[in-house]
């Protein structure tokens, strides 16, 4: 283990990179050994879980991790928890409330869309699908959230990588 | 019926200054490298919205494609059979 490579990761031990860093690497390590200990169905076989499972669990830990370590002062990590959580519940329950949620989408797209043509930013409607909470943010809102946001991304790109070369040796 | 809707809301809502949007469209345009080098006067605010998406839609693949390199090593490195049948031993 080269400790240089540590060092970087956790120069501020407060900072939202190494809150994220040791998030993400204890839901990495408990996957693998959850994945460890299930049963193989034979000696021979090449993956006890299949592989689309494990990419969705890595990347909902990530996304996970990194909410929590930004925690609930941002509106967009507040509402990639409910989210995540909200995707979780609703595959336990497993209903389907398609209707309900196609009529709520209606009564909010005329209000946002008045608000972001008459400053003329026609962009702010793609802007609002991409970072989490968006539509319910007013443009000033999603100009400061898609910045720190951008700025979050940028750490879980870089901590992911450190992760990727450190346990591919 | 909208329109009534529409005027109602602007007259509660303070209006937008043009100060503050162009002050956080300046703050983006620092983060995302394409527009960086370029001054601010020459890169419209729709164009840095623009490259805004682009660069957080390039985030998330990366982010895609690192959690899928990560979930192929869990999957290889539990190949490693001296460590699985030693376990399996334990656990039998």
């Amino acid at each position: 283990m080269n400790p240089k490579t540590y060092h970087h990761i956790s120069s501020n031990p407060s900072s939202v990179k190494s809150r994220f860093t040791r998030g993400f690497l204890r839901a990495f390590k408990k996957i693998k050994r959850q994945q460890r200990l299930l049963p193989t169905s034979s000696s021979s076989s090449s993956n006890p879980s299949p592989r689309p499972y494990l990419y969705g669990r890595v990347k909902i830990a990530a996304d996970k991790s990194l909410a929590l370590a930004v925690g609930s002062r941002r509106a967009w990590s507040r509402a990639l928890l409910w989210k995540i959580h909200y995707k979780a519940w609703r595959q336990r329950s497993r209903f389907n409330n398609k209707k309900k949620r196609l009529k709520e989408n209606k009564k909010n797209k005329k209000k946002k869309k008045n608000d972001d043509e008459e400053v003329g930013f026609r962009h702010a409607k793609e802007l609002r699908k991409l970072v989490p909470g968006g539509k319910a943010m007013d443009l000033c809102s999603l100009l400061d959230e898609t910045a720190h946001y951008i700025k979050c991304l940028i750490t879980q790109v870089q901590v992911m990588k450190s992760i990727d070369q450190i346990y591919s040796f | 019926m909208s329109s009534r809707r529409s005027r109602s809301r602007q007259s509660g809502v303070p209006s937008i200054t043009d100060d503050q949007i162009s002050d956080l469209v300046s703050k983006l345009q620092q983060l995302i490298p394409e527009v960086r080098s370029r001054r601010s006067d020459k890169v419209s605010a729709s164009k840095i919205l623009q490259e805004t998406c682009d660069y957080i839609r390039s985030l998330h693949r990366e982010v895609d494609d690192l959690s899928d390199r990560l979930s192929a090593l869990l999957a290889s490195t539990d190949n490693n059979s001296a460590e699985a049948a030693i376990i399996r031993s334990l656990l039998m």
